[in-house]
């Protein structure tokens, strides 16, 4: 039975918007409008972002249209404390989690109040204390530190537990499966999540899935349980979400889940996907549109409008302008300010070694 | 001959390779249907078709352990590595087995394989998008390492890579890959076709492994260069004035140090510049190469320019990259200790 679940689809929402089926989870009317904001929220940040680049303030972007369920009602399932080793496509769990955007910006563009100094590409933030681990730029490595967080975790009896986020593309890694073989034997608790959105740039999600059925498969393979969710659907990753999490802090284990969605964007501002998928491909998702399909759920249910909704985008979009600006203020990545170029010695080595402040001092920084 | 840029070069050493051989074969991380990241394989899979050049899984590993094992069968696999950042996950491959195969197998077993990758910064990679890796390369007894430094250079080399019996690194510095670039960051940048060697004959020809090229020739100074470098060192020597000597490297390993011995034994003085971090950077094996063989004649000790000894940063990328005032700086040292 359970192993049947990596092969069908755990869907909440129907086509009319109503909560159906066993996986409809309990959540509030408020929790559910906060979702909604969240997803627009991310949205509204991709889009300045992608805008910010093309205007030449930053030199790079990845957004995540289309895919912002996912990351947005995951972080809103878990506790403060769980960590999450996400990969560059996850700015939804920052936003859900309550990380200031100004924040998120200051990053994007190097500035002077850049947390991490202007050393690292736009979007691959490190923000610990909202439970987002440091993002590499090398795919796949982050999946089975999750899983070794989680020993850690599990080690010290804490009931905190972790969440290794990786794409369907970079399942090909073998770290994917040195992830998946530690879950196994050891049984800690870390959630692992696939997030399917059909393209690993100009790849298919099949060269990568091979001659498996789906990707969740890939868990019965390693004899966990294994869920394949429709990545679209809010209340189906949050329900999906929480049945992972009870079970990890009740000592049961891992769980892998796949989520169905699609990039509807370019794999990133470097990409031009006209060279290689249809123009209108995600026009022809089937699983909707997230943002979509929450708005349509909260109207069914009489908690929203259209007109609340044009509102809330509204002000969303002054809320992000504002950031923007704010953030534009302590400087952009091509005019400047940015920190020190002195800090690119530092956090090298705890201590600078004798060659290194050499170098530094050679650098008359 | 045609005008290319060196993403042309490369491609069109490819579709060369390709048609004088069936064996070839190339593959990676979307080289296949898209024609790659940075467009070098395009449109070798219509032309050759799927078997010859196609994509594979994002698997690092793999790409380079299937090569392994179709080169010993008698295929030349010529992949790509999307970024040299990331071709760690194919190292163990590279060192543990293509590396020794010969050796290990006595002469049964061989890998003549060819693992291209863009290298180098200068395009705002930050820490995973920037590194120069060769050193790791040059390091491995059994491996062979190229860096082209401009179109002619590239096709030259890579149709000699890939003929080559032996498993060869090829380094593709990617902002060259459509201009020469001195490392004035500010300045517009020049395309392949304002210079001479984006002249390249669309045939067959191959420049040999293991001969460096003088670039410029001089009396004052020898600069051992390779790569991006190149540009930086004829832009620092001009703007100091100083009558270098450039010497391109081209192949790291095998090295012609007989050009190296010759001209540092001429000029008496030598400056190395390489972007990748100096501690135990192929630099280090070039001065000590210089001490070795060239001691008697050095006029003032052997000066390094290279990137910092830290991670490639993003927003600080021209406070790293070793660009024409610090070269100069270096030439300018170099001179006053005569
Ligand atoms: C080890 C490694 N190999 C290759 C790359 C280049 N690369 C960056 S993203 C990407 C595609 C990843 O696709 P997927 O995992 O499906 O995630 P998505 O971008 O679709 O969210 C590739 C090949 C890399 N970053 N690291």
């Amino acid at each position: 039975m359970m192993r049947e679940l990596a092969y069908r689809l755990i869907r909440v929402l129907d086509a009319e918007g109503r909560a159906v089926g066993p996986w409809a989870p309990e959540i509030s009317e408020e929790a559910l409008r906060e979702g909604l904001r969240d997803m627009l929220k991310v949205r509204a940040y991709d889009t300045r972002m992608t805008m910010a680049q093309r205007q030449g303030k930053t030199s790079f972007y990845m957004q995540a249209l289309g895919e912002e369920a996912i990351a947005c009602a995951f972080a809103r399932a878990l506790r403060p404390g769980d960590m999450h080793f996400p990969t560059y496509r996850q700015q939804g769990l920052l936003i859900a989690n309550g990380c200031p955007v100004v924040r998120l910006m200051n990053q994007i563009y190097s500035n002077t109040e850049d947390p991490l100094q202007g050393r690292q590409m736009p979007v691959f933030y490190s923000e610990r204390d909202y439970g987002y681990f440091s993002i590499s730029g090398n795919l796949a490595s982050q999946y089975i530190q999750a899983v070794g967080w989680a020993m850690a975790q599990a080690m010290d009896g804490k009931d905190g537990l972790s969440v290794g986020w990786i794409g369907e593309g970079a399942t090909a890694e073998s770290d994917f499966y040195s992830a998946m073989l530690f879950a196994s034997t050891y049984r800690p608790p870390v959630i692992l999540n696939i997030v399917n959105n059909q393209w690993a740039i100009s790849s298919r999600e099949s060269l990568a899935r091979g001659s498996s059925p789906t990707f969740a498969a890939r868990g019965v393979g390693f004899g966990l349980p294994a869920l394949r969710v429709d990545g679209n659907d809010y209340l189906a990753v949050y329900a999906a979400a929480k049945w992972a999490a009870e079970r990890a802090r009740a000592g049961l284990g891992p769980t892998a889940i796949e989520f169905l969605t699609y990039r509807t964007g370019a794999h990133s501002t470097s990409d031009d996907p006209s060279a290689y998928r249809p123009k209108n491909d995600s026009e022809a998702w089937p699983l909707g549109d997230p943002v979509d399909r929450l708005k349509q759920h909260l109207i069914a249910q009489d908690i929203w409008t259209e007109e609340r909704h044009a509102q809330a985008v509204a002000e969303i979009d002054i809320e992000i302008a504002e950031a923007q600006k704010q953030a534009e203020k302590n400087g952009t990545l091509h005019d400047g300010p940015h920190s020190s170029p002195a800090t690119m010695f530092e956090d090298v080595y705890k201590e600078m070694p004798l060659h290194l402040r050499r170098q530094r001092q050679e650098a008359g920084v | 001959m045609a005008r290319m840029t060196m993403i042309q070069a490369i491609r069109s050493a490819m579709d060369v390779a390709m048609a004088r051989d069936d064996n070839v074969v190339v593959f990676g991380e979307d080289v296949g249907f898209f024609g790659g990241v940075f467009r070098c394989t395009q449109g070798l899979q219509e032309k050759y078709g799927k078997h010859r050049c196609f994509d594979t899984p994002i698997n690092e590993s793999g790409i380079v352990g299937a090569a392994v094992g179709m080169a010993a069968y008698g295929k030349r696999p010529c992949v790509e590595i999307q970024f040299a950042d990331y071709m760690y996950p194919g190292y163990d491959q590279l060192v543990q087995d293509a590396a020794r195969m010969r050796y290990r197998s006595g002469g049964q077993f061989e890998s003549p394989l060819v693992v291209r990758m863009p290298t180098g910064g200068g395009i705002f990679g930050g820490v995973n998008h920037s590194q120069s890796p060769e050193a790791l390369f040059a390091h491995v007894a059994g491996l062979k390492t190229v860096i082209p430094s401009n179109p002619y250079d590239a096709k030259g080399l890579l149709i000699a890579s890939i003929e080559d019996e032996d498993p060869v690194m090829f380094l593709e510095p990617k902002r060259l890959y459509n201009g020469p670039f001195d490392g004035h960051h500010d300045r517009p940048v020049t395309p392949w076709s304002k210079h001479a060697l984006g002249e390249v004959p669309e045939d067959y020809y191959t420049v040999p492994l293991g001969k460096a090229a003088i670039r410029r020739e001089g009396a004052e100074v020898t600069m051992l260069v390779y790569g991006t470098m190149v540009y930086v060192a004829e832009a620092a020597a001009e703007e100091a004035g100083v009558d270098a000597e450039i010497i391109d490297l081209r192949t790291l390993l095998p090295l012609d140090m007989e050009a190296i011995e010759k001209s540092v034994q001429k000029t008496g003085r030598c400056v190395i510049v390489h972007e990748a971090t100096r501690t135990c950077g192929y630099g280090a094996e070039l001065a000590a190469i210089v001490a070795e063989n060239c001691f008697y004649h050095l006029e003032s000790p052997v000066v390094r320019v290279t990137g910092w000894d830290t991670p490639y940063p993003h927003a600080h990328e021209w406070d790293y990259f070793p660009g024409p005032a610090r070269v100069g700086a270096a030439l300018k040292k170099v001179m006053e200790k005569a």
